[in-house]
């Protein structure tokens, strides 16, 4: 059992749980919460992608995780915004 | 020697990552989901990143090549952007949360808006 198969596993387990919150996404009660589940939902795939550069031995992921995590934090900011009602 | 660490890191990030998912589901209002989605998951994949380290410190030692340290450099500035977008997130969305008027659960008053309404104009 290397390093590999250890970042292999957990990049499963975690793709696994991201996918655990589609239910509270579907079924939030109020928009509120359905923004919180996709901010979630972004810090995992950002956490996905960390791993799976490892895994693959690809740096290239991890840049597109770096842009994909400026680019959730200004989608969240909008939709906080919008939740205001100031946009 | 490298694979229990590597290990020891990984249990770290997925105990924390899944705490955030079970807090999401189990917690009564947006604010502690909020408050327990944001800090669990920052923490957990903080830890992911440190097991991607040690992982690259790992195969740079035993194999010489010189992308495991940029893929180790790499790993770290998307560790420090998680840690400060997640974070200004969450605040914004719970401020959000308090001026669209969701209350916490089992809440009787809100002094937080008494106060701002006493200022006059809350734009602070």
């Amino acid at each position: 059992m290397t390093t590999y198969h250890v970042l292999g596993f957990t990049a499963s387990v975690v793709g696994v749980a991201a996918v655990f919150l589609i239910a509270r996404l579907v079924g939030g009660p109020t928009m509120a919460d359905r923004a919180v589940a996709l901010d979630t939902m972004n810090t995992f795939v950002v956490c996905l992608m960390i791993l799976l550069s490892a895994y693959f031995d690809s740096v290239v992921m991890v840049d597109i995780a770096i842009v994909y995590a400026a680019l959730s934090f200004v989608g969240t900011m909008f939709i906080a915004r919008y939740l205001e009602g100031g946009l | 020697m490298a694979v229990l660490v590597v290990i020891l890191f990984v249990a770290i990030c997925l105990f924390f990552n899944l705490l955030g998912v079970v807090s999401l589901f189990r917690f009564p209002d947006v604010y502690t989901r909020l408050h327990g989605a944001t800090k669990c998951t920052t923490f957990g994949t903080l830890f992911a990143a440190f097991a991607v380290i040690a992982h690259s410190v790992a195969r740079y030692f035993a194999t010489g090549e010189v992308r495991f340290l940029v893929l180790i450099i790499h790993t770290l500035v998307a560790a420090g952007a998680l840690l400060v977008t997640n974070a200004t997130g969450a605040h914004a969305l719970a401020r959000a949360s308090h001026r669209s008027g969701i209350m916490p659960a089992q809440a009787v008053v809100d002094r937080l808006e008494e106060r701002e309404s006493e200022k006059g104009g809350a734009t602070a």
